[in-house]
């Protein structure tokens, strides 16, 4: 077991061009306790990786999500996500019972039920997307040209922003999750982005649609201020891990084409592919224990989502990818009272994806051998620069 | 066997609806509401709902 002056491991690394988690994972698995790490932002952490500890870490009331709390880790910059303590509204970073007012304010409009109701506007999103990979020729990049663009439209329309603003807003949001923008580039359009908000948040105040927006502006517990963090949020907490998980998708399809057309995919997509695997941190704020090991007050902790979604002892055959099995307790969109708020768009979002993509293109393969896909092995979330294909 | 599902709790994750849609559905508020009462071939799917609530919103009285 790990002493609380052992030398912490180096914080582990994706394999290039592999598509199964660090290949530490199943060591610290396997070892007794906990171990500490190092992370690329200069903070110590403790690394968990069981699936079982992972959901007791996003449980327990004395760890807490909370950036403000002194060793909360520090992933170091990553450009995307502005400093939660100075966006009003934004409640990931918020421990119950604030959280809870937030969560509350925004749980009708992401039932099961309304997502269906979407479903047909995200259908009409992909077929659009889709027409015009066809116009273009026989190939296409599907990250820039479909994986990237159905989140955000689908967004615009979650959020209510009208129909002649979605090429503005596309294109802003795009700059965002471009590896390739430099930090200036982020930092003017996520200004852009928030002044834009602003403006469509006093537009629905005086003129209210059946949008998100519209409806959390009714509620009194929700300064305008707090509105616009929240589309803030929903908007980078809804994009680029969408965008992975549908590229992705498509590469595990075509990898394992008698999976094409079996809606249990998505499911098994989400758990084998788990793109937000160090995207939930968090620290203690009393000393707890955790696979047996003592966690004391202040220190941080990163629960493993992909470590705990390959561990055998929640998934036989665990790197395997085999959609018949049953997935659903998988910890791909967190565990607790964060889990995902947008978990049902996802999955109607990929569903619809894989779907109508393999129906309309069926000759759909990669236009590069696998191991030369530009894979995102460094960022926070696991996806692809790139997803070259042909038809 | 009786569900007990408590709405303070609950943070609207939808679980629930998925894993037994026979038993539960989401008010329009969002929160988990009990439907019916667990029959013999429903059982299992309201252990199942017990195990994926990430909230632990959804307990079982046995009997
Ligand atoms: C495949 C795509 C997605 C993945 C893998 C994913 C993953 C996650 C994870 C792991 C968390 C928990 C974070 C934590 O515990 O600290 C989370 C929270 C959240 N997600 Fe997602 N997410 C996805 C898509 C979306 C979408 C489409 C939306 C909304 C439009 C969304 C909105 C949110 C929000 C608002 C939270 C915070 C919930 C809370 O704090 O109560 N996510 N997501
Ligand atoms: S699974 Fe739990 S948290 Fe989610 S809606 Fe059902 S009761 Fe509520």
């Amino acid at each position: 077991m790990a002493t609380a002056d052992a030398i912490p491991i180096e914080f582990p690394r994706r394999q290039p061009g592999r598509l199964t988690p660090p290949a530490e994972y199943a060591g610290l698995r396997s070892q007794e306790g906990l171990v500490k790490s190092s992370l690329p932002g200069g903070s110590t952490v403790w690394l968990v990786t069981r699936h079982e500890d992972v959901r007791s870490v996003l449980t327990d009331p004395r760890i807490s999500s909370n950036p403000l709390h002194e060793g909360f880790p520090s992933m170091g910059k990553n450009g995307t996500v502005p400093p939660p303590d100075q966006v009003p509204g934004w409640f990931v970073a918020y421990d119950p019972p604030e959280h809870g007012r937030f969560r509350k304010a925004l749980i009708p409009e992401f039932t099961v039920r309304r997502i269906k109701e979407m479903q047909p506007a995200i259908q009409r999103i992909v077929d659009r997307l889709i027409d015009a990979l066809l116009d273009g020729g026989n190939s296409a990049d599907l990250v820039a040209q479909f994986a990237l663009p159905v989140p955000s439209l689908v967004i615009c329309e979650l959020l209510g922003v009208p129909y002649s603003d979605h090429e503005y807003f596309e294109s802003r949001t795009r700059v965002l999750v471009t590896f390739t923008s430099t930090d200036e580039q982020r930092e003017s359009a996520a200004k852009e982005l928030i002044t834009y908000l602003t403006k469509l948040i006093s537009i629905k105040h005086k003129f209210p649609g059946n949008d998100l927006i519209s409806g959390l502006l009714k509620n009194e517990t929700l300064t305008a201020q707090e509105v616009s963090g929240i589309a803030l949020l929903l908007l980078i907490a809804g994009h680029e891990t969408t965008a992975n998980n549908i590229a992705l998708g498509v590469v595990m399809l075509l990898l394992n084409r008698e999976w094409i057309g079996d809606p249990r995919a998505v499911e098994e997509a989400l758990r084998y592919l788990s793109v937000a695997d160090r995207v939930a941190l968090r620290v203690a704020v009393e000393d707890v224990e955790i696979g047996g090991q003592l966690i004391k007050a202040g220190e941080g902790i990163v629960p493993l989502g992909a470590a705990a979604n390959h561990d055998e002892n929640a998934f036989e055959r665990a790197d395997q990818f085999d959609p018949g099995r049953p997935a659903r307790h998988h910890v791909a969109f967190g565990y607790g009272v964060h889990q995902c708020l947008g978990q049902h768009l996802v999955r109607a979002e990929m569903g619809t994806a894989y779907r109508t993509l393999f129906e309309r293109i069926p000759t759909l393969r990669l236009a590069v051998p696998p191991e030369e896909l530009p894979f995102k092995d460094e960022g926070i979330l696991f996806g692809l620069h790139e997803l070259p294909v042909t038809w | 066997m009786r569900i007990n599902a408590d709405a303070d709790r609950c943070v609207g994750a939808g679980q629930c609806v998925l894993a037994a849609p026979d038993l539960f559905d989401q008010d329009d508020d969002g929160t988990v509401t009990v439907l019916t009462e667990p029959g013999a071939a429903t059982k299992d799917a309201a252990r199942e709902a017990v195990h994926l609530c990430p909230s632990g919103a959804i307990t079982l009285e046995d009997g």
